[in-house]
């Protein structure tokens, strides 16, 4: 078996491997293989187990009308690094099944229950396959071409109403509720019984009925409105005593439609709505996006444009985790006076963004071949100033009054712990990945942008608990103030735009699928383009989204207090858990 | 509130006392109260809860107005920030939240999602706005508001409450007040007040596509 072993950064060609279950998918500007649903498992399973693709990324699915076809792309990759292997398995729409990969890939859960929930794709064998973003008993798979909205004007923008004549009219006048709904013909509300949430509820583990005890479960709901959850999100909590037996997350409470926006928009309006994915780091998320949308059109940035975005990408990286450190140690009950020492930093930080694009939080400052703005000498100056200066000082001091803190290390070592199996598949990304012992970083793996000539290393830890993840995002911090000495240092002077800057850029035919390593672990954007000034799918890999499906292992056994402090250690933002 | 305000006309106070005693309108006195111990509620729906969390900070330092009293219960707060997009799976717990208020309670709609969809209005799971479910005091623009922003929206929140009288406030009529309906999650979101418009228009297109139909069929 060895000689068919490949090397790291070349594909088997699965053509020889499996021929008659595998074809090369040949349309113009595709890649990757097309599969059978029958031998998709089959398939799968020996590329894991003997050909090393143990992290499959992304799932989702395409609904291509024209076509009559629905297709689930994946996206597989070692852990060991190397470019994606993707596999797409077509189907027709009115049947759309297909095999699901939970049974080898856990990390596949939330993603299937996602396209099942957005394009009402089944995935057969799936253990718990309930809608997860939207409600049960809503009407329609949103994500489908054929579904409309109830604001629905157009396919596409701009619109005609708005554009060139800008006359705007309120959406709630052309609805006939006036409001954003939409009912099916003849349907009565007085007759409607609302799904509870037994359905929740009966997936839950309970105390077995052999127990000794026959202790009771108790079942808790975290959230949505809780302080501690980082926003609105639920956790269903099955307890013996104070031991947590079992835990579903429940998710959707910000579900804002990024996806079915984003295939409306043109391919520049969607960049402001990335910002609003995660948050907290706008700019990385304009980074990925670039990234796959540029892939598309074959362009590439001047010298000074990617020395520019890097910069901002590992500030945005030190703010997330000097944040999401403050917050972690507001859970872990040391209420604001960490966070408040954290935000100090995060706004010189942010008065930088708001200097360079214009604001604070949102960005929006990639554009396709470069950046919007350039960074004037005194701007260069201040961020001197910040990461040889005051940032290092910040690091080593919230490193010298928490890393030895008696409580800190009380409440974290040894809790919430993920083994590097377990974070391999569940397909974890980022600071969660990493402080399980698995040195994987998208940065060095796969390298974008200048990593592969800047220095830095991969932090890594190989305790897997709440403690390592906090002590990682200490060293990523560290990590990120070296990539910003040497980017401050050898910012070169040029242009910063390939070609002139445009509104509505030609984007040829195709799919890309560009992944950066955000702060919260590897962010992709799958993006499929047939031509016209609008993608055709829009698809996000959101790393908060999917490092939740190790929740429940790193709490099953943990005591219901932790549980809190496990949720922050993953460090999630809604607006990218939901989108 | 400066000695000008809090001093009524029409009352001579000795000029020993001058700087002792005040007189006012129990009106004022009890709305100056009011105005500087306002708690809001710790909730946050999106990003507007990041620039939320960065006006309670340091740099911005909302406790300068006596808010940084944040509550997680809805029972201890006095006003509701709605600090981002509100969706139609949350916003029945967003009018329970509401209800269980205690009164006087205000509501502020910080940044364009919560005024009125903002950006993802288009989207299939956005409510347009809080204001059809709950009333609103101040809306904040800005998509976030910046911190200055929404401790402008706090001051003219203080204002308004200023501004508010005894004797013509709903909470302090006779008679416990009506709590607003809770939405309810049915194919779509469906808010109790407009039932009976839900079945007319759903009937009407259920006739309009039967008669397609036979027309169709014809």
């Amino acid at each position: 078996m060895s000689e068919a072993v490949p090397r790291i950064a070349q594909i088997p060609n699965l053509v020889d491997l499996f021929p008659d279950k595998v074809q090369p998918d040949t349309r113009p500007g595709y890649q990757g293989y097309l599969v059978g649903r029958e031998h998709l498992l089959e398939v799968v399973q020996r590329l894991r187990d003997e050909y090393g693709y143990d992290y499959l990324s992304s799932v989702t699915g395409v609904d291509y009308l024209p076509e009559g076809k629905m297709e689930v792309v994946y996206h597989l990759y070692k852990t060991l690094g190397g470019p994606a292997l993707v596999l797409k398995v077509q189907m027709p729409r009115e049947d759309p099944r297909v095999p699901s990969l939970v049974p080898l890939y856990r990390g596949a859960e939330f993603q299937e229950r996602e396209a099942w929930d957005l394009l009402g794709i089944r995935f057969e064998g799936h253990p718990d396959l309930r809608r997860i973003l939207m409600w049960e008993g809503f009407a329609g798979f949103p994500l489908r071409k054929d579904w409309r909205e109830p604001y629905f004007e157009e396919e596409a923008k701009p619109f005609k109403s708005r554009w060139p004549e800008g006359f705007v009219f309120r959406a709630e006048d052309r609805n006939p509720f006036g409001d954003n709904v939409q009912y099916p013909p003849g349907f009565d509300p007085e007759t409607w019984t609302p799904p509870d949430d037994e359905a929740i509820y009966r997936v839950l583990k309970r105390a077995s009925e052999e127990d000794d005890l026959h202790a009771d479960t108790l079942v808790v709901n975290l959230g949505p409105q809780h302080p501690s959850t980082h926003g609105v999100f639920r956790m269903v909590v099955s307890l013996s005593e104070e031991t947590i037996l079992d835990l579903k997350p429940v998710m959707g409470y910000l579900h804002r439609n990024h996806e079915k926006i984003g295939e409306r928009n043109t391919f520049l309006q969607n960049m402001p709505f990335t910002d609003r994915l995660d948050y907290l780091c706008s700019m990385s998320n304009n980074f990925g996006y670039a990234l796959a949308v540029e892939k598309l059109m074959g362009v590439k940035p001047p010298e000074r444009a990617e020395y520019i975005r890097v910069m901002m990408a590992e500030l945005t990286r030190f703010l997330n985790h000097i944040f999401a450190i403050g917050f972690l140690l507001n859970d872990l009950g040391a209420y604001f006076t960490p966070a408040l020492y954290a935000i100090e930093e995060r706004e010189l930080i942010l008065d930088i963004f708001e200097a360079v694009s214009g604001s604070r939080m949102m960005c929006n400052y990639f554009r396709f071949g470069g950046v919007a703005r350039d960074v004037s000498p005194d701007i260069l100056e201040k961020v001197r100033r910040l990461v040889y200066d005051r940032l290092p000082r910040k690091v080593d001091e919230m490193d010298e009054f928490l890393t030895r803190n008696e409580i800190v290390r009380e409440r974290c070592e040894g809790v919430g712990v993920l083994t590097a199996e377990q974070a391999i598949a569940n397909s974890a990304s980022g600071p969660v990945l990493r402080a399980s012992g698995v040195p994987y970083d998208v940065r060095r793996a796969e390298p974008y942008s200048i990593y592969d000539r800047l220095e830095f290393d991969v932090a890594v830890r190989y305790h897997g608990d709440i403690y390592d993840r906090y002590l990682i995002r200490l060293d990523e911090m560290r990590q990120s103030l070296r990539i910003l000495q040497q980017v401050v240092r050898d910012i070169p002077e040029g242009p910063i735009m390939t070609g002139k800057p445009q509104y509505q850029v030609r984007v040829p035919p195709g799919e890309a699928y560009g992944r950066v390593e955000g702060p919260k672990g590897e962010l992709g954007f799958y993006v499929v383009s047939n031509g016209k000034p609008n993608p055709w799918r829009y698809h996000v890999r959101a790393p908060s989204f999917i490092n939740l499906t190790s929740l429940v292992d790193m709490a099953r056994g943990a005591k219901v207090a932790d549980v809190v402090a496990i949720l922050g250690s993953i460090d999630i933002v809604l607006g990218e858990v939901d989108r | 509130m400066n000695e000008n305000e809090m001093t009524s006309p029409g009352y001579e106070i000795p000029p020993e006392l001058r700087h002792q005693v005040t007189i006012t309108t129990l009106e004022r006195i009890y709305n100056w109260g009011r105005a500087n111990s306002l708690w809001p509620m710790m909730f946050g729906l999106a990003c507007c809860a990041i620039e939320m969390i960065a006006t309670a900070a340091s740099r911005y330092d909302l406790a300068r107005f006596g808010m940084e009293v944040m509550r997680p219960s809805p029972r201890q707060s006095d006003v509701l920030i709605v600090s981002g997009t509100v969706t139609k799976k949350m916003v029945p717990q967003i009018v329970r939240l509401y209800n269980q208020m205690a009164e006087p309670r205000y509501v502020i709609a910080m940044g364009a999602c919560a005024s009125g969809g903002g950006p993802f209005k288009e989207g299939y799971n956005v409510v347009s706005g809080i204001d059809k479910f709950i009333p609103v005091d101040v809306y904040i623009p800005g998509c976030p508001p910046t911190p200055q922003a929404l401790l402008n929206g706090l001051i003219a929140l203080q204002k308004k409450i200023k501004r508010q009288s005894l004797r013509d406030l709903p909470w302090y009529q006779k008679g416990p007040a009506e709590p607003i309906p809770v939405p309810v999650l049915g194919p779509d979101l469906m808010d109790p007040r407009k039932f009976a418009l839900i079945r007319e228009v759903t009937h009407r297109q259920a006739v309009q596509d039967q008669q397609e139909g036979e027309v169709a069929h014809e």
